[in-house]
Protein backbone atom coordinates (compact mmCIF):
# COMPACT_ATOMS: atom_id res chain seq x y z
CA UNK A 1 0.00 0.00 0.00
CA UNK A 2 0.68 3.88 -0.30
CA UNK A 3 -0.72 6.95 -0.21
CA UNK A 4 -2.57 8.05 -3.30
CA UNK A 5 -2.31 11.69 -4.71
CA UNK A 6 -4.78 12.42 -6.99
CA UNK A 7 -3.91 15.56 -8.89
CA UNK A 8 -5.44 16.92 -12.32
CA UNK A 9 -3.73 15.40 -15.60
CA UNK A 10 -3.46 18.30 -17.45
CA UNK A 11 -3.09 22.06 -18.11
CA UNK A 12 -2.61 25.22 -15.93
CA UNK A 13 -4.22 23.35 -12.87
CA UNK A 14 -2.15 20.38 -12.76
CA UNK A 15 0.83 22.74 -13.18
CA UNK A 16 -0.24 25.47 -10.86
CA UNK A 17 -0.96 21.99 -8.23
CA UNK A 18 2.97 21.31 -9.35
CA UNK A 19 4.30 24.88 -7.94
CA UNK A 20 2.18 24.20 -4.69
CA UNK A 21 3.56 21.34 -4.34
CA UNK A 22 7.24 22.09 -5.11
CA UNK A 23 6.92 25.54 -2.39
CA UNK A 24 6.42 22.77 0.01
CA UNK A 25 9.38 20.96 -0.24
CA UNK A 26 7.61 18.31 -2.76
CA UNK A 27 8.06 17.46 -6.38
CA UNK A 28 5.79 16.22 -8.10
CA UNK A 29 6.48 15.14 -12.08
CA UNK A 30 4.50 13.84 -14.94
CA UNK A 31 6.89 10.85 -16.58
CA UNK A 32 7.50 9.35 -19.63
CA UNK A 33 6.04 10.33 -22.68
CA UNK A 34 3.36 13.42 -22.63
CA UNK A 35 0.81 11.22 -24.08
CA UNK A 36 1.40 8.92 -20.81
CA UNK A 37 -0.89 9.58 -17.42
CA UNK A 38 2.37 8.43 -15.16
CA UNK A 39 4.12 10.50 -12.85
CA UNK A 40 6.61 10.98 -9.46
CA UNK A 41 7.01 12.14 -6.17
CA UNK A 42 10.37 13.48 -4.77
CA UNK A 43 10.76 14.96 -1.48
CA UNK A 44 8.72 12.33 0.37
CA UNK A 45 8.18 8.37 0.37
CA UNK A 46 5.15 6.07 -0.24
CA UNK A 47 3.39 8.37 -1.76
CA UNK A 48 1.94 7.81 -5.30
CA UNK A 49 1.01 10.26 -8.13
CA UNK A 50 -2.22 9.59 -9.83
CA UNK A 51 -3.20 11.59 -12.67
CA UNK A 52 -7.08 12.07 -13.36
CA UNK A 53 -9.07 14.32 -14.77
CA UNK A 54 -9.79 17.18 -12.70
CA UNK A 55 -14.02 15.80 -13.02
CA UNK A 56 -13.10 12.43 -11.83
CA UNK A 57 -11.19 13.27 -8.86
CA UNK A 58 -14.04 13.75 -6.35
CA UNK A 59 -15.48 10.44 -7.48
CA UNK A 60 -12.35 8.60 -6.65
CA UNK A 61 -11.73 10.49 -3.60
CA UNK A 62 -15.29 9.26 -3.00
CA UNK A 63 -15.00 6.05 -3.54
CA UNK A 64 -11.54 5.45 -1.78
CA UNK A 65 -9.07 5.30 -4.47
CA UNK A 66 -7.22 7.84 -3.91
CA UNK A 67 -6.63 9.50 -0.31
CA UNK A 68 -5.81 12.92 -0.96
CA UNK A 69 -6.92 14.82 -4.47
CA UNK A 70 -6.89 18.37 -5.99
CA UNK A 71 -10.36 19.58 -7.71
CA UNK A 72 -12.52 22.84 -7.60
CA UNK A 73 -14.73 22.72 -4.38
CA UNK A 74 -17.47 23.18 -7.26
CA UNK A 75 -17.26 19.75 -8.72
CA UNK A 76 -17.01 18.09 -5.50
CA UNK A 77 -19.91 20.02 -4.14
CA UNK A 78 -21.73 18.91 -7.25
CA UNK A 79 -20.84 15.76 -7.33
CA UNK A 80 -20.80 14.34 -4.18
CA UNK A 81 -24.14 13.98 -2.02
CA UNK A 82 -23.21 15.45 1.11
CA UNK A 83 -19.72 15.70 0.43
CA UNK A 84 -18.58 16.94 3.58
CA UNK A 85 -18.90 13.40 4.94
CA UNK A 86 -16.85 11.95 2.19
CA UNK A 87 -13.80 13.99 1.75
CA UNK A 88 -12.15 16.58 4.00
CA UNK A 89 -10.90 19.75 2.71
CA UNK A 90 -7.38 20.52 3.93
CA UNK A 91 -6.19 23.82 2.09
CA UNK A 92 -7.10 26.02 -0.37
CA UNK A 93 -4.15 25.97 -3.05
CA UNK A 94 -4.91 29.51 -3.81
CA UNK A 95 -5.83 29.25 -7.88
CA UNK A 96 -8.08 28.25 -10.21
CA UNK A 97 -10.35 30.44 -8.67
CA UNK A 98 -14.14 31.09 -10.07
CA UNK A 99 -17.47 31.64 -8.92
CA UNK A 100 -20.77 29.80 -10.05
CA UNK A 101 -22.97 32.15 -10.58
CA UNK A 102 -26.68 32.77 -12.40
CA UNK A 103 -26.38 34.78 -15.34
CA UNK A 104 -30.03 37.02 -17.61
CA UNK A 105 -29.20 38.67 -21.16
CA UNK A 106 -28.04 42.33 -20.30
CA UNK A 107 -31.38 43.65 -21.84
CA UNK A 108 -33.03 42.27 -19.10
CA UNK A 109 -33.00 45.64 -17.42
CA UNK A 110 -35.97 44.38 -15.11
CA UNK A 111 -34.04 40.99 -13.71
CA UNK A 112 -31.46 41.89 -11.35
CA UNK A 113 -32.28 39.51 -8.28
CA UNK A 114 -33.38 36.14 -7.27
CA UNK A 115 -37.20 37.57 -7.08
CA UNK A 116 -37.11 39.25 -10.39
CA UNK A 117 -36.08 35.45 -11.99
CA UNK A 118 -38.90 34.29 -10.32
CA UNK A 119 -41.36 36.80 -11.73
CA UNK A 120 -40.26 36.67 -14.90
CA UNK A 121 -39.89 33.39 -15.08
CA UNK A 122 -43.62 33.16 -14.37
CA UNK A 123 -45.14 35.31 -16.89
CA UNK A 124 -42.30 33.68 -19.50
CA UNK A 125 -44.18 30.11 -18.45
CA UNK A 126 -46.95 31.98 -19.26
CA UNK A 127 -46.50 33.59 -22.48
CA UNK A 128 -44.59 30.62 -24.13
CA UNK A 129 -46.17 27.53 -22.18
CA UNK A 130 -42.91 26.02 -20.83
CA UNK A 131 -40.67 26.98 -18.23
CA UNK A 132 -38.35 28.90 -18.73
CA UNK A 133 -34.80 27.19 -19.76
CA UNK A 134 -31.71 27.76 -17.58
CA UNK A 135 -28.57 26.14 -18.93
CA UNK A 136 -26.05 24.71 -16.95
CA UNK A 137 -23.63 21.57 -16.06
CA UNK A 138 -23.87 21.90 -12.05
CA UNK A 139 -27.83 20.73 -11.89
CA UNK A 140 -27.83 19.51 -8.47
CA UNK A 141 -25.80 23.15 -7.23
CA UNK A 142 -28.29 25.14 -9.08
CA UNK A 143 -31.37 23.24 -8.30
CA UNK A 144 -30.42 23.43 -4.82
CA UNK A 145 -29.76 27.19 -5.00
CA UNK A 146 -32.94 28.13 -7.01
CA UNK A 147 -35.06 26.26 -4.41
CA UNK A 148 -33.43 28.26 -1.49
CA UNK A 149 -34.26 31.25 -3.38
CA UNK A 150 -37.78 30.52 -4.14
CA UNK A 151 -37.56 30.66 -7.88
CA UNK A 152 -40.14 28.38 -9.23
CA UNK A 153 -41.29 27.64 -13.24
CA UNK A 154 -38.18 26.90 -14.57
CA UNK A 155 -36.48 24.31 -15.85
CA UNK A 156 -32.56 23.03 -16.02
CA UNK A 157 -31.15 22.59 -19.75
CA UNK A 158 -27.94 20.60 -19.67
CA UNK A 159 -25.26 22.30 -21.54
CA UNK A 160 -21.51 20.68 -20.72
CA UNK A 161 -19.71 23.66 -22.98
CA UNK A 162 -19.86 27.07 -24.46
CA UNK A 163 -22.47 27.74 -22.14
CA UNK A 164 -22.72 31.50 -22.51
CA UNK A 165 -23.64 31.01 -26.28
CA UNK A 166 -26.99 29.47 -25.46
CA UNK A 167 -29.43 32.36 -24.77
CA UNK A 168 -28.00 33.56 -28.14
CA UNK A 169 -28.80 30.20 -29.59
CA UNK A 170 -32.40 29.97 -28.38
CA UNK A 171 -31.96 26.79 -26.34
CA UNK A 172 -32.09 28.59 -22.88
CA UNK A 173 -33.36 32.04 -21.31
CA UNK A 174 -30.88 32.06 -18.98
CA UNK A 175 -27.33 30.48 -17.80
CA UNK A 176 -25.78 29.04 -14.33
CA UNK A 177 -21.86 28.80 -15.11
CA UNK A 178 -18.73 29.15 -13.68
CA UNK A 179 -16.98 32.63 -14.77
CA UNK A 180 -13.53 33.67 -13.30
CA UNK A 181 -13.43 37.68 -14.85
CA UNK A 182 -17.07 37.74 -16.00
CA UNK A 183 -15.52 38.49 -19.52
CA UNK A 184 -17.08 35.97 -21.53
CA UNK A 185 -20.23 36.49 -19.98
CA UNK A 186 -20.25 40.39 -20.78
CA UNK A 187 -18.71 39.42 -24.58
CA UNK A 188 -21.85 37.28 -25.16
CA UNK A 189 -24.40 40.15 -23.78
CA UNK A 190 -24.99 38.38 -19.88
CA UNK A 191 -25.25 40.00 -16.95
CA UNK A 192 -24.76 38.57 -13.17
CA UNK A 193 -27.42 38.43 -10.77
CA UNK A 194 -26.72 40.50 -7.83
CA UNK A 195 -27.71 38.13 -5.38
CA UNK A 196 -25.02 36.05 -3.56
CA UNK A 197 -23.16 33.61 -6.05
CA UNK A 198 -24.55 30.25 -6.21
CA UNK A 199 -20.49 29.22 -5.51
CA UNK A 200 -17.31 30.32 -5.11
CA UNK A 201 -14.65 27.83 -5.58
CA UNK A 202 -10.96 27.44 -5.78
CA UNK A 203 -8.80 24.61 -6.09
CA UNK A 204 -8.32 22.88 -3.10
CA UNK A 205 -6.41 19.40 -1.33
CA UNK A 206 -9.16 17.26 -0.10
CA UNK A 207 -8.33 14.05 2.23
CA UNK A 208 -10.82 11.04 1.50
CA UNK A 209 -12.87 9.89 4.69
CA UNK A 210 -13.46 6.53 2.65
CA UNK A 211 -9.51 5.33 2.23
CA UNK A 212 -8.48 2.37 3.34
CA UNK A 213 -4.94 3.00 5.49
CA UNK A 214 -1.95 1.15 6.81
CA UNK A 215 -0.18 2.00 9.70
CA UNK A 216 2.54 3.20 7.13
CA UNK A 217 -0.01 5.38 5.13
CA UNK A 218 -0.99 7.01 8.03
CA UNK A 219 2.66 7.68 9.64
CA UNK A 220 2.80 9.25 5.44
CA UNK A 221 -0.12 11.41 5.62
CA UNK A 222 1.07 12.74 8.91
CA UNK A 223 4.52 13.53 7.70
CA UNK A 224 3.08 15.25 4.07
CA UNK A 225 0.33 17.27 6.43
CA UNK A 226 3.04 18.39 8.26
CA UNK A 227 5.13 19.50 5.32
CA UNK A 228 2.25 21.23 3.34
CA UNK A 229 1.74 22.73 6.74
CA UNK A 230 -1.81 21.64 6.53
CA UNK B 1 -35.87 -4.04 7.46
CA UNK B 2 -38.88 -6.23 7.10
CA UNK B 3 -38.63 -9.06 3.98
CA UNK B 4 -39.82 -8.34 0.94
CA UNK B 5 -41.84 -11.01 1.01
CA UNK B 6 -43.93 -9.93 4.06
CA UNK B 7 -44.22 -6.26 2.92
CA UNK B 8 -46.01 -7.62 0.30
CA UNK B 9 -48.41 -9.81 2.41
CA UNK B 10 -48.88 -6.35 4.29
CA UNK B 11 -49.62 -4.65 1.24
CA UNK B 12 -52.41 -7.45 0.24
CA UNK B 13 -53.98 -6.99 3.11
CA UNK B 14 -53.94 -3.19 3.62
CA UNK B 15 -55.35 -3.66 -0.49
CA UNK B 16 -57.63 -5.76 0.80
CA UNK B 17 -59.03 -3.05 3.29
CA UNK B 18 -59.75 -0.43 0.55
CA UNK B 19 -61.16 -3.24 -2.19
CA UNK B 20 -63.71 -3.66 0.75
CA UNK B 21 -64.33 -0.41 0.65
CA UNK B 22 -65.21 -0.39 -3.13
CA UNK B 23 -62.13 -0.05 -4.58
CA UNK B 24 -61.06 -1.18 -7.73
CA UNK B 25 -57.65 -2.24 -7.77
CA UNK B 26 -55.50 -0.24 -10.73
CA UNK B 27 -51.55 -0.84 -11.77
CA UNK B 28 -49.84 1.72 -13.81
CA UNK B 29 -46.56 1.75 -15.30
CA UNK B 30 -43.29 2.48 -13.79
CA UNK B 31 -42.11 4.59 -16.53
CA UNK B 32 -43.34 7.59 -16.81
CA UNK B 33 -43.28 10.98 -18.71
CA UNK B 34 -40.92 13.10 -17.02
CA UNK B 35 -42.70 15.79 -18.77
CA UNK B 36 -45.79 15.60 -16.63
CA UNK B 37 -44.74 15.07 -13.39
CA UNK B 38 -42.01 18.17 -13.85
CA UNK B 39 -44.57 20.46 -15.77
CA UNK B 40 -46.85 19.54 -12.38
CA UNK B 41 -43.78 19.72 -10.03
CA UNK B 42 -40.93 21.97 -11.27
CA UNK B 43 -37.60 21.35 -11.62
CA UNK B 44 -37.27 20.54 -8.04
CA UNK B 45 -38.65 16.86 -8.39
CA UNK B 46 -35.57 16.20 -10.10
CA UNK B 47 -34.20 16.23 -7.19
CA UNK B 48 -36.51 13.57 -5.05
CA UNK B 49 -36.73 11.47 -8.29
CA UNK B 50 -34.82 9.13 -10.58
CA UNK B 51 -35.01 10.57 -14.41
CA UNK B 52 -33.61 8.62 -17.18
CA UNK B 53 -33.62 9.04 -21.15
CA UNK B 54 -34.86 7.18 -23.52
CA UNK B 55 -33.90 7.77 -27.10
CA UNK B 56 -37.32 7.49 -28.87
CA UNK B 57 -39.59 8.38 -25.72
CA UNK B 58 -37.51 11.40 -24.54
CA UNK B 59 -36.93 11.75 -20.75
CA UNK B 60 -38.63 9.56 -18.23
CA UNK B 61 -39.21 8.98 -14.87
CA UNK B 62 -39.55 6.48 -11.97
CA UNK B 63 -42.95 6.68 -10.56
CA UNK B 64 -42.32 8.54 -7.33
CA UNK B 65 -46.13 8.22 -6.65
CA UNK B 66 -49.12 6.73 -8.10
CA UNK B 67 -51.32 9.94 -8.06
CA UNK B 68 -50.43 11.08 -11.07
CA UNK B 69 -50.86 8.27 -13.49
CA UNK B 70 -54.09 6.98 -11.63
CA UNK B 71 -55.22 10.38 -12.17
CA UNK B 72 -54.56 10.42 -15.82
CA UNK B 73 -55.95 7.02 -16.26
CA UNK B 74 -59.06 8.13 -14.37
CA UNK B 75 -59.38 11.35 -16.72
CA UNK B 76 -58.94 9.28 -19.63
CA UNK B 77 -61.22 6.66 -18.67
CA UNK B 78 -62.85 6.44 -15.22
CA UNK B 79 -66.20 6.28 -14.65
CA UNK B 80 -67.69 8.68 -12.60
CA UNK B 81 -67.93 8.67 -9.44
CA UNK B 82 -64.85 5.77 -9.22
CA UNK B 83 -63.02 4.55 -6.23
CA UNK B 84 -59.11 3.13 -6.81
CA UNK B 85 -56.74 1.22 -4.83
CA UNK B 86 -53.10 -0.33 -5.53
CA UNK B 87 -50.28 -1.78 -4.18
CA UNK B 88 -46.58 -1.00 -6.35
CA UNK B 89 -43.11 0.17 -5.50
CA UNK B 90 -42.22 3.73 -5.81
CA UNK B 91 -38.40 5.77 -6.48
CA UNK B 92 -37.68 8.55 -4.79
CA UNK B 93 -33.76 9.78 -4.60
CA UNK B 94 -32.60 10.50 -1.34
CA UNK B 95 -30.04 13.15 -1.48
CA UNK B 96 -30.69 14.96 2.02
CA UNK B 97 -31.24 11.25 3.86
CA UNK B 98 -29.45 8.62 2.03
CA UNK B 99 -30.27 6.37 5.04
CA UNK B 100 -33.94 6.61 3.92
CA UNK B 101 -35.20 3.94 1.27
CA UNK B 102 -35.06 5.12 -2.42
CA UNK B 103 -37.55 1.98 -3.03
CA UNK B 104 -40.41 1.43 -1.35
CA UNK B 105 -44.29 -0.09 -1.72
CA UNK B 106 -46.97 2.59 -1.62
CA UNK B 107 -50.31 1.42 -0.66
CA UNK B 108 -52.94 3.57 -1.74
CA UNK B 109 -57.00 4.74 -2.47
CA UNK B 110 -58.35 7.30 -3.95
CA UNK B 111 -61.86 7.81 -4.09
CA UNK B 112 -63.13 10.09 -7.09
CA UNK B 113 -66.30 11.85 -6.29
CA UNK B 114 -68.69 14.46 -7.02
CA UNK B 115 -71.23 14.38 -4.10
CA UNK B 116 -70.33 15.02 -0.14
CA UNK B 117 -66.61 16.14 -0.50
CA UNK B 118 -66.24 15.91 3.40
CA UNK B 119 -68.17 12.91 4.02
CA UNK B 120 -65.29 11.38 1.12
CA UNK B 121 -62.47 12.69 2.91
CA UNK B 122 -63.27 11.49 5.89
CA UNK B 123 -63.94 7.63 4.62
CA UNK B 124 -60.02 8.01 3.40
CA UNK B 125 -59.09 9.44 6.99
CA UNK B 126 -61.10 6.78 8.25
CA UNK B 127 -59.99 3.86 6.18
CA UNK B 128 -56.31 4.66 7.23
CA UNK B 129 -56.87 5.57 10.69
CA UNK B 130 -58.43 2.29 11.40
CA UNK B 131 -56.24 0.00 9.26
CA UNK B 132 -52.95 1.51 10.77
CA UNK B 133 -54.77 1.63 14.82
CA UNK B 134 -52.94 -1.03 16.68
CA UNK B 135 -49.63 1.30 16.08
CA UNK B 136 -50.67 3.80 18.23
CA UNK B 137 -49.62 6.38 15.54
CA UNK B 138 -50.38 10.46 15.97
CA UNK B 139 -52.40 11.96 13.01
CA UNK B 140 -51.88 15.71 12.47
CA UNK B 141 -54.42 17.52 9.70
CA UNK B 142 -54.32 20.48 7.65
CA UNK B 143 -56.34 22.17 4.91
CA UNK B 144 -54.65 23.92 2.03
CA UNK B 145 -58.03 25.08 0.96
CA UNK B 146 -58.06 27.50 4.33
CA UNK B 147 -54.78 28.87 2.61
CA UNK B 148 -55.95 29.45 -0.67
CA UNK B 149 -59.15 31.33 0.34
CA UNK B 150 -57.30 33.11 3.02
CA UNK B 151 -54.82 34.42 -0.06
CA UNK B 152 -58.56 35.04 -1.77
CA UNK B 153 -59.48 37.30 0.74
CA UNK B 154 -56.64 39.66 0.92
CA UNK B 155 -56.99 43.41 0.14
CA UNK B 156 -54.27 43.38 -3.13
CA UNK B 157 -54.19 43.41 -6.90
CA UNK B 158 -54.08 39.93 -9.14
CA UNK B 159 -50.59 40.20 -9.90
CA UNK B 160 -49.90 40.37 -5.86
CA UNK B 161 -52.66 37.77 -5.62
CA UNK B 162 -50.98 35.31 -7.90
CA UNK B 163 -47.50 35.50 -6.65
CA UNK B 164 -48.83 34.18 -3.66
CA UNK B 165 -50.86 31.68 -4.66
CA UNK B 166 -48.02 30.59 -6.56
CA UNK B 167 -45.82 30.35 -3.59
CA UNK B 168 -48.39 28.73 -0.88
CA UNK B 169 -46.58 25.77 -1.00
CA UNK B 170 -42.54 28.01 -0.58
CA UNK B 171 -43.29 28.82 2.99
CA UNK B 172 -40.26 30.83 3.15
CA UNK B 173 -40.83 32.66 -0.36
CA UNK B 174 -44.78 33.41 1.01
CA UNK B 175 -43.67 35.56 3.48
CA UNK B 176 -41.09 36.85 2.22
CA UNK B 177 -43.69 38.11 -0.24
CA UNK B 178 -45.95 39.21 2.34
CA UNK B 179 -43.38 41.39 3.91
CA UNK B 180 -42.39 42.99 1.07
CA UNK B 181 -46.27 43.79 0.06
CA UNK B 182 -46.74 45.28 3.32
CA UNK B 183 -43.29 47.65 2.95
CA UNK B 184 -41.36 45.83 5.75
CA UNK B 185 -38.44 44.84 3.50
CA UNK B 186 -36.75 47.95 1.64
CA UNK B 187 -37.05 47.51 -2.53
CA UNK B 188 -34.02 46.40 -3.78
CA UNK B 189 -31.69 49.16 -4.67
CA UNK B 190 -31.66 48.23 -8.43
CA UNK B 191 -35.89 48.19 -8.77
CA UNK B 192 -35.68 51.27 -7.64
CA UNK B 193 -33.13 52.93 -9.70
CA UNK B 194 -35.10 50.78 -12.97
CA UNK B 195 -38.77 52.79 -12.03
CA UNK B 196 -36.62 56.10 -11.31
CA UNK B 197 -35.55 56.30 -14.92
CA UNK B 198 -38.13 58.09 -17.39
CA UNK B 199 -37.95 55.40 -20.15
CA UNK B 200 -36.28 52.05 -18.68
CA UNK B 201 -35.75 49.78 -22.26
CA UNK B 202 -33.49 53.42 -23.63
CA UNK B 203 -30.39 52.16 -24.77
CA UNK B 204 -31.35 48.74 -24.16
CA UNK B 205 -28.00 46.45 -24.79
CA UNK B 206 -28.27 43.68 -27.96
CA UNK B 207 -31.58 42.06 -27.54
CA UNK B 208 -30.82 38.18 -27.40
CA UNK B 209 -32.85 35.39 -26.49
CA UNK B 210 -36.29 34.21 -26.73
CA UNK B 211 -37.61 36.84 -24.42
CA UNK B 212 -39.05 39.57 -26.18
CA UNK B 213 -38.62 43.50 -26.10
CA UNK B 214 -42.40 43.42 -24.93
CA UNK B 215 -42.14 41.34 -22.40
CA UNK B 216 -39.57 43.48 -20.89
CA UNK B 217 -41.64 46.38 -20.97
CA UNK B 218 -44.80 44.40 -19.81
CA UNK B 219 -42.66 43.54 -16.71
CA UNK B 220 -41.73 46.85 -16.36
CA UNK B 221 -45.45 48.12 -16.10
CA UNK B 222 -46.21 45.19 -13.98
CA UNK B 223 -43.39 46.60 -11.71
CA UNK B 224 -44.47 50.34 -11.28
CA UNK B 225 -47.84 49.32 -10.97
CA UNK B 226 -46.62 47.28 -8.17
CA UNK B 227 -44.65 49.96 -6.81
CA UNK B 228 -47.46 52.28 -6.76
CA UNK B 229 -49.89 49.60 -5.06
CA UNK B 230 -51.03 50.64 -1.44
CA UNK B 231 -49.12 48.43 1.45
CA UNK B 232 -50.73 45.49 2.58
CA UNK B 233 -52.38 46.54 6.12
CA UNK B 234 -50.07 45.66 9.23
CA UNK B 235 -53.59 43.94 10.51
CA UNK B 236 -53.45 41.83 7.38
CA UNK B 237 -50.31 40.72 7.82
CA UNK B 238 -51.01 39.73 11.43
CA UNK B 239 -53.86 37.69 9.88
CA UNK B 240 -52.20 35.66 8.12
CA UNK B 241 -49.89 34.79 10.58
CA UNK B 242 -52.40 34.34 13.08
CA UNK B 243 -54.23 32.11 10.58
CA UNK B 244 -50.78 30.12 9.53
CA UNK B 245 -49.75 29.61 13.33
CA UNK B 246 -52.84 27.65 14.13
CA UNK B 247 -52.02 24.68 15.69
CA UNK B 248 -55.03 22.86 17.93
CA UNK B 249 -56.75 20.30 18.49
CA UNK B 250 -59.61 20.65 15.40
CA UNK B 251 -62.22 21.70 17.74
CA UNK B 252 -59.90 24.54 19.11
CA UNK B 253 -58.72 25.21 15.77
CA UNK B 254 -62.10 25.75 14.59
CA UNK B 255 -62.73 28.09 17.33
CA UNK B 256 -59.52 30.06 16.85
CA UNK B 257 -59.97 30.25 12.67
CA UNK B 258 -63.65 31.83 13.38
CA UNK B 259 -62.39 34.45 15.87
CA UNK B 260 -59.77 35.20 12.72
CA UNK B 261 -62.80 35.24 10.46
CA UNK B 262 -64.62 38.31 11.84
CA UNK B 263 -61.77 39.92 10.38
CA UNK B 264 -61.70 37.91 7.65
CA UNK B 265 -65.02 36.63 6.32
CA UNK B 266 -64.17 35.03 3.47
CA UNK B 267 -62.42 32.05 5.02
CA UNK B 268 -65.75 31.41 6.45
CA UNK B 269 -66.47 29.26 3.53
CA UNK B 270 -63.42 27.42 3.87
CA UNK B 271 -64.50 26.64 7.92
CA UNK B 272 -67.92 25.40 7.04
CA UNK B 273 -66.32 22.54 5.14
CA UNK B 274 -63.32 22.31 8.01
CA UNK B 275 -66.51 21.95 10.01
CA UNK B 276 -68.41 19.87 7.68
CA UNK B 277 -65.32 17.60 7.95
CA UNK B 278 -64.93 17.31 11.38
CA UNK B 279 -68.66 16.04 11.29
CA UNK B 280 -68.19 13.57 9.02
CA UNK B 281 -65.05 12.57 10.51
CA UNK B 282 -66.79 12.16 14.26
CA UNK B 283 -69.81 10.29 12.31
CA UNK B 284 -67.10 7.54 10.77
CA UNK B 285 -66.08 7.26 14.88
CA UNK B 286 -62.96 9.58 14.20
CA UNK B 287 -62.21 10.77 18.18
CA UNK B 288 -62.13 14.27 16.68
CA UNK B 289 -61.76 16.52 20.10
CA UNK B 290 -58.10 15.06 20.34
CA UNK B 291 -57.29 15.43 16.43
CA UNK B 292 -54.64 17.52 15.57
CA UNK B 293 -54.78 20.71 13.34
CA UNK B 294 -51.98 22.65 11.74
CA UNK B 295 -52.60 25.53 9.46
CA UNK B 296 -49.29 25.10 7.86
CA UNK B 297 -49.24 21.10 7.81
CA UNK B 298 -48.46 19.74 3.79
CA UNK B 299 -47.17 23.23 2.57
CA UNK B 300 -43.17 22.11 1.90
CA UNK B 301 -43.86 18.65 1.08
CA UNK B 302 -47.41 18.14 -0.96
CA UNK B 303 -47.50 20.37 -3.37
CA UNK B 304 -50.43 19.34 -5.39
CA UNK B 305 -53.07 18.70 -2.64
CA UNK B 306 -55.44 21.96 -2.24
CA UNK B 307 -57.95 20.63 0.68
CA UNK B 308 -57.66 18.84 3.47
CA UNK B 309 -54.01 16.75 4.00
CA UNK B 310 -52.91 14.59 6.77
CA UNK B 311 -50.41 12.74 7.68
CA UNK B 312 -50.06 9.30 9.69
CA UNK B 313 -46.24 9.36 12.54
CA UNK B 314 -44.85 7.29 14.81
CA UNK B 315 -44.22 9.52 17.24
CA UNK B 316 -41.53 7.64 19.42
CA UNK B 317 -39.29 7.05 15.95
CA UNK B 318 -39.10 10.38 14.57
CA UNK B 319 -36.23 9.67 12.51
CA UNK B 320 -38.63 7.22 10.17
CA UNK B 321 -40.71 8.75 7.40
CA UNK B 322 -44.76 8.93 7.90
CA UNK B 323 -46.29 6.07 7.68
CA UNK B 324 -49.46 7.50 6.01
CA UNK B 325 -50.23 10.73 3.96
CA UNK B 326 -53.06 11.55 1.50
CA UNK B 327 -55.12 14.24 1.04
CA UNK B 328 -57.13 16.11 -0.99
CA UNK B 329 -56.19 16.92 -5.18
CA UNK B 330 -59.02 18.35 -6.77
CA UNK B 331 -56.99 20.96 -8.74
CA UNK B 332 -54.82 18.62 -9.90
CA UNK B 333 -57.81 16.77 -11.80
CA UNK B 334 -58.26 19.89 -13.57
CA UNK B 335 -54.72 20.92 -15.12
CA UNK B 336 -54.36 16.67 -15.71
CA UNK B 337 -58.48 16.62 -17.48
CA UNK B 338 -57.76 18.77 -20.39
CA UNK B 339 -60.92 20.95 -19.63
CA UNK B 340 -62.58 18.47 -17.27
CA UNK B 341 -62.57 18.18 -13.53
CA UNK B 342 -63.37 16.07 -10.85
CA UNK B 343 -62.95 16.46 -7.02
CA UNK B 344 -60.81 13.77 -5.60
CA UNK B 345 -59.41 12.99 -2.52
CA UNK B 346 -56.89 10.19 -1.26
CA UNK B 347 -54.15 8.69 0.85
CA UNK B 348 -50.92 6.09 0.37
CA UNK B 349 -50.05 3.74 3.00
CA UNK B 350 -46.53 2.07 3.94
CA UNK B 351 -46.43 -1.20 4.75
CA UNK B 352 -42.85 -1.64 5.21
CA UNK B 353 -42.73 1.43 8.12
CA UNK B 354 -46.13 -0.58 9.57
CA UNK B 355 -44.13 -3.88 9.95
CA UNK B 356 -41.01 -1.47 11.33
CA UNK B 357 -43.24 -0.50 13.90
CA UNK B 358 -45.33 -3.66 14.48
CA UNK B 359 -41.58 -5.17 15.23
CA UNK B 360 -40.48 -2.51 17.55
CA UNK B 361 -43.64 -2.67 19.75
Amino acid sequence: MSVKLGVPSKGRLMEKTFDWFAARGIALSRTGSDREYAGSVEGIGNVDLVLLSAGEIPRELAAGRIHLGVTGNDLIEEKLVQWDQQVKPLAGLGFGQATLIVAVPECWVDVDTLDDLDGAAAAFRARHGFRMRIATKYHRLVRDYLRRGGVADYQLVDSQGATEGTVKNLTAEAIADITSTGETLRANHLKILSDPPVLESQATLFLSRRSEKSDADRETLRLLAHMLGV
Amino acid sequence: MADIADIRTEAARLCAIFEDAGAVPVDCPILQQAETLLDLYGEDIRARTYVTRDPSRGEMMLRPDFTVPVVERHMAEGADPARYTYAGEVFRRQEDHPDRASEYIQVGFEIFDRAAPATADAEVFALIAGALAPLGLKAVTGDVGLLIAMVSALDLSEDRRAALMRHIWRPARFTALVKRFAGLTPVPPTRAALLARADPMASLAPLIGLRGEDEIAARIAALRADAEEPPLHAEAVALISAVLSVSETCPNALEQLRDIAVDMPAILPALERFEARCEALAAKGVAVESLQFEASFGRSSMEYYDGFVFGFYAEARPDLPPVATGGRYDALTRRLGRGREIPAVGGVIRPDMVLLLEAGS
